[in-house]
């Protein structure tokens, strides 16, 4: 077990631990973003450089502080080490900077973006990002294709993560996709226009941090925050069937993963479930899930419902409703 | 027990003396004050005749604005319903279809958009979400009505009228900071 220090908190890990998921081990504010690393996928990370953290100490036996900032998904920890990050000046003023290089190409289109509500990139901006724009040069525009009869890509919001490729290689069997081209010309696609039917190829929806890839089946349906997210679960052959249902009313808008506090999947889930059981009675219904209060989706929405009561109308006692 | 408020009184239960019980001298001091109401300034005005003056901000009826090009602006983001405190705004959205361009100014557009007069507080809530300048509240009022069901506008009561001579002016409602910004090409908001 080695010992590390993050913003004055002190957590024993095991060898080989990212400072990342030190981090996420003690929780909280301590957290470093992520926009690219993806704890269920092998590999994923060291793209984005939004959880670039300051490294004062780098260990017990070398106590010099680390020449740059690091990225934390994809540093190990080392016994003693001292690791800044909200306390440190210079890590919010690089993770500015940060943002600014992930927005400078990605259009302010979040009214017409269905991930609006629910996007890292969102987030992001809001916490760490700048209220104008240095350049004044056009956005590099891409025309939005279908890959796959349900997933619809919008290029010009992509932030190159990775994620979508991972999934697709560390998911199914035959990858369809990838990235095109280098530097700051390269993009998702498929080759020669291919589509995408792998039966789990729904899942690069729920890991991407923006809105270039997106639902099909809820194109501009709904607003995510009129939407009720219900735990709802079916016998599926394919996948455990554990999704979140959102739904409006008794309707169901759209099906997707269940997210846990850091946006990522905790199980990935079939296209079936995904897009073809949008009727409620495909579904058991668990409960409302839990929404972080300063999330624009929390509106409206109530975790638990109270037993309803009578109140006697002469002693002014309380009954419970049977 | 010490009082709540300073404004309560101590009962007693004295004897009135005798021009208190005559009354005659409290009657002539209530009518000094009714009376004196007959030479102060009048609080109302002659409706039909004479109107009493609007802020230029008012409160009044929504519009939905369209751009210089005719397009409706509103991409039915839902920013305004959600800022709504009423909860007096719906709508749906859809996509635009190659060939009506020239109708709205985004790829999304919203095909229903409703505002319950009957709920809306006038706020100016929805006006001020609206990323898109999309709505604006008018000095103009909502028209009374018989039944309740037609205080639900829908969007063919708020877009403003194609015609560029019946456009509604909103100028007035933007700030100087807001206008300045407007004039400055740089931005793609103002292209």
């Amino acid at each position: 077990m080695l010992k590390v220090t993050i913003d004055n908190i002190p957590v024993e890990v095991e060898d080989g631990t990212t400072i990342l998921n030190a981090a996420r081990k003690i929780g909280g504010n301590v957290v470093p973003p992520a926009m690219c690393y993806y704890s269920k996928l092998k590999g994923s990370g060291g793209k984005c450089r939004t959880c670039l953290v300051r490294v004062a100490q780098s260990s017990a036996k070398d106590p010099r502080p680390m020449p740059k900032l690091v990225a934390s998904c994809s540093t190990p920890v080392q016994d003693g080490m001292v690791v800044q990050n909200l306390t440190s000046p210079e890590v919010i003023e690089a993770r500015k900077g940060i943002v600014e290089f992930l927005l400078l190409n990605h259009p302010l289109d979040c009214p017409v973006c269905d991930q609006a509500g629910e996007c890292d990139l969102q987030d992001l901006s809001f916490g760490y990002g700048m209220e104008e724009t240095a350049t004044e040069e056009e956005r590099r525009e891409y025309p939005v294709i279908d890959i796959g009869e349900n997933i619809k890509l919008h290029m010009n919001r992509c932030i190159l993560c990775y994620r979508c490729v991972y999934v697709a290689d560390q998911l199914t069997d035959q990858r369809l996709h990838g990235v095109l081209y280098r530097g700051d010309v390269s993009e998702i696609s498929t080759f020669i226009q291919n589509s995408v039917t792998n039966e789990f190829s729904g899942n690069v929806i729920d890991v991407c941090p923006v809105g270039a890839l997106t639902d099909k089946t809820f194109r501009f349906k709904s607003r995510v925050w009129f939407l009720k997210p219900m735990n709802a679960h079916r016998e599926c052959g394919k996948c455990s069937g554990k999704v979140a249902a959102w739904m409006f009313g008794s309707e169901i808008y759209r099906i997707t993963g269940r997210k846990d506090q850091y946006g990522e999947l905790e199980t990935f889930i079939c296209n079936e479930c995904r897009f073809e059981k949008k009727e409620s009675t495909d579904w058991v219904m668990e409960g409302p899930r839990h929404i972080k209060r300063q999330s624009v989706i929390s509106s409206n929405h109530y975790e638990e419902m109270k037993e309803q009561s009578i109140i006697h109308p002469i002693e002014g006692t309380m009954e419970k409703k049977e | 027990m010490k009082s709540l408020t300073n404004r309560s009184r101590v009962v007693s239960n004295k004897q009135m003396n005798f021009w208190e019980r005559i009354y005659f001298p409290a009657i002539l001091n209530g009518m000094r004050i009714t009376f004196g109401h007959l030479f102060r300034k009048k609080t109302t005005v002659q409706y039909p005749e004479v109107k009493r003056e609007y802020s230029d901000i008012y409160r009044g009826k929504h519009v939905l604005k369209r751009d210089e090009e005719g397009r409706e602006r509103c991409t039915a983001c839902g920013l305004c319903a959600v800022a709504c405190p009423a909860e007096a705004i719906t709508m749906v959205a859809a996509e635009r279809k190659p060939g009506e361009e020239h109708l709205y100014r985004e790829e999304k557009y919203a095909i229903v958009y409703e505002i319950n007069m009957l709920r809306c507080i006038f706020c100016g809530d929805c006006e001020e979400a609206c990323p898109k300048e999309a709505i604006f509240l008018t000095p103009e009022l909502v028209k009374s009505e018989y039944s309740r069901d037609k205080f639900t506008y829908g969007k063919d009561e708020l877009v403003e009228p194609l015609d560029p001579a019946k456009r509604i002016d909103v100028s007035k409602r933007q700030t100087a900071e807001v206008l300045e910004f407007k004039k400055n090409k740089k931005y793609k908001h103002n292209k």
